[in-house]
C-alpha cells in the first residue's frame, strides 16, 4: 500500500508541475458541449440523449489522461527506476489506475456542472447524489481500463492511435451501462435514483475487469 | 576454495528481432571486483548492463548475480543492485530532492540518507530546483545518488562519469568509486580510464566476448583489436 501511496503521490506531483492532462481534459469537454450545443440546435436536452451526451464525451475526455498516464513514466525512464526497486510490479497499476480515476473526478467537478449549465433542460441538484455514484462507477472502468490499455499503448510508437483503439471497444459495456444508468436520473421529472440493474451491470465490469487487469499487468512490464 | 562469484555469465545471449545483441557471453566476477566492459558503441555493453540489472531478460544461457539465478529470482535482488544509465532515471518536472525521496520510498530508505547523499555531491543549494532547469553534471550527480541510495552490494555503471567534470568527479568518487566495496561493472568510452580502475575486462565485439580476463592480460594490440 505504502507503494501505490508513494506511486500515487509522485503522479499528483508531476501533474500539479505541469498541468498537461486535466486542463487538457475540462477544455475539451466543454468545448464539446458547446459543439453539441450547436450541433443538436437545441437549446436543452435531458434524458436518455443528455446522458450519452455527457458519457460519450466524459470517456472522449477520458482519453487523453489515458495517452499521457504513462509517458513521463517511458520518456523519463520512470518505468526503469520502478522496475529496479524491491516492490511489488502491481502497486505501478493500482496507484495509475488512481491517478486515472482523480484526474477523472477533478474533470467532472468541472464538467457536469458546465454540462448542467450549457446543456441540460432539467436541474443537476435533485439527481445529484445518484449521478455521482454512477458517475464513479464509470470513472472506476475507464481507470482500470485506461490504465491497461496505456501500459500497452506506451510501449509502441503509434500509442495516440493504439489507445482508442484498444479502449474504446473495451468500454463499450461500461459505455452503455454508464448512459442507461444516467439516463432516467436525467429526464424531466425524472427518477432521484439510477436503474439498480444498470449500476449491478457497471459495478461487475468494474469487478471483472479490475482483476483481470490485476492477473496480466505484471506481464505487460516485462520486455 | 573460491569465493563464489557476485556474477557468473554463461554462454548468455540476447536478440532484438534479427539482431544479436550478445553471443555466448561468458563471466564470472568475484565479490567486490571491477570489471570493465569495452566495446564499440552497440558492441552490446549497455544491453548486458541492463540485462544483470533484471531490466531485459536472457534469451539463452544462464546468468546469477549475487548467487540468484536470473530472471527467476530478480525480486530477490532487485533491492542490491544500483543502475547507472544513459539516462538519469529522474523526473524533469520534480526537484532532485523530491526524486530522491521518491526512489528513497521505493527502497524503503529515510530520507537522512537522501540529504547525506545531497551533501555528498554537493547539490544540497540547487536540490529544490526542478531537473529540467539543472546542466547536464549536477543531473549526473542526481542520477548518481539515485543510483546508490539504497547501498547496493552490485553497482552496474554505464559511463558513469558522462558530463562530469574533473570536480564533480571527485565528489561522486565515494559513492560510485572502489572504496564502496561493491562489485561493480562499468562501461566507458575511455578504454585507459576504464582499465585504471578495473581488476578485469571484458571486451565485446558485435556481442561476442573477444577478451574475458584479468586486466594484466589485455596487451595493447589485443585492446586495440577491441576496437579496430
Amino acid at each position: 500500500m505504502s507503494t501505490v501511496l508513494t506511486v500515487l503521490r509522485k503522479d499528483m506531483l508531476l501533474e500539479l508541475r505541469s498541468l498537461e492532462t486535466v486542463p487538457a481534459m475540462v477544455l475539451f469537454s466543454i468545448a464539446t458541449f458547446v459543439i453539441f450545443h450547436f450541433g443538436l440546435n437545441r437549446a436543452t436536452i435531458d434524458g436518455q440523449l443528455a446522458a450519452g451526451v455527457l458519457t460519450v464525451t466524459l470517456l472522449f475526455a477520458a482519453l487523453l489522461g489515458v495517452n499521457r498516464l504513462f509517458v513521463a513514466e517511458r520518456e523519463q525512464g520512470g518505468f526503469d527506476a520502478f522496475l529496479l526497486a524491491p516492490v511489488d510490479r502491481s502497486a505501478l497499476l493500482v496507484a495509475k489506475a488512481a491517478a486515472l480515476f482523480a484526474f477523472l473526478a477533478m474533470l467532472e467537478v468541472v464538467a457536469v456542472p458546465a454540462f448542467g449549465v450549457l446543456l441540460l433542460g432539467p436541474s443537476l441538484g435533485p439527481p445529484l447524489l445518484g449521478l455521482i455514484a454512477v458517475l464513479a462507477l464509470a470513472d472506476l472502468a475507464l481507470a482500470v481500463i485506461g490504465t491497461l490499455v496505456s501500459a500497452i499503448a506506451v510501449q509502441s510508437r503509434a500509442r495516440d492511435l493504439i489507445g482508442p483503439l484498444i479502449g474504446l471497444p473495451l468500454l463499450i459495456p461500461a459505455l452503455i451501462a454508464t448512459a442507461r444508468a444516467a439516463g432516467p436520473l436525467l429526464a424531466v421529472h425524472g427518477s432521484g435514483s439510477p436503474p439498480g440493474k444498470w449500476v449491478a451491470v457497471l459495478a461487475l465490469y468494474d469487478l471483472v475487469f479490475a482483476l483481470l487487469a490485476y492477473a496480466v499487468f505484471d506481464f505487460l512490464l516485462e520486455d | 576454495m573460491d569465493q563464489p562469484p557476485a556474477i557468473e555469465l554463461r554462454g548468455l545471449s540476447r536478440h532484438f528481432g534479427e539482431r544479436t545483441a550478445l553471443r555466448q557471453v561468458s563471466l564470472r566476477v568475484p565479490p567486490g571486483a571491477t570489471v570493465a566492459v569495452l566495446g564499440h558503441n552497440g558492441a552490446g555493453k549497455s544491453t548486458l548492463l541492463r540485462i544483470l540489472a533484471t531490466l531485459l531478460r536472457p534469451h539463452a544461457g544462464e546468468v546469477a548475480v549475487l548467487g540468484e539465478p536470473l530472471p527467476r529470482r530478480a525480486f530477490a535482488i532487485r533491492g542490491r543492485i544500483g543502475l547507472l544509465a544513459h539516462e538519469p532515471l529522474l523526473y524533469r518536472d520534480l526537484s532532485g530532492r523530491e526524486n530522491l525521496r521518491y526512489h528513497a520510498r521505493l527502497h524503503g530508505v529515510g530520507r537522512q540518507r537522501v540529504e547525506r547523499l545531497l551533501a555528498a555531491v554537493g547539490m544540497e543549494a540547487r536540490a529544490d530546483e526542478p531537473v529540467r532547469a539543472l546542466s547536464r553534471g549536477m543531473v549526473q550527480r542526481l542520477a548518481v545518488c539515485r543510483a546508490v541510495l539504497h547501498e547496493p552490494s552490485v553497482l552496474l555503471l554505464d559511463e558513469p562519469r558522462a558530463n562530469l567534470d574533473p570536480a564533480a568527479g571527485e565528489l561522486v568518487e565515494p559513492l560510485i568509486g572502489r572504496a564502496t566495496g561493491a562489485t561493480r561493472v562499468l562501461t566507458s568510452h575511455d578504454p585507459e580510464a576504464a582499465l585504471a580502475e578495473a581488476d578485469l575486462v571484458l571486451g565485446l565485439r558485435q556481442g561476442r566476448a573477444a577478451f574475458a580476463g584479468p586486466v594484466a592480460e589485455l596487451d595493447r594490440r589485443r585492446l586495440a583489436e577491441l576496437y579496430a
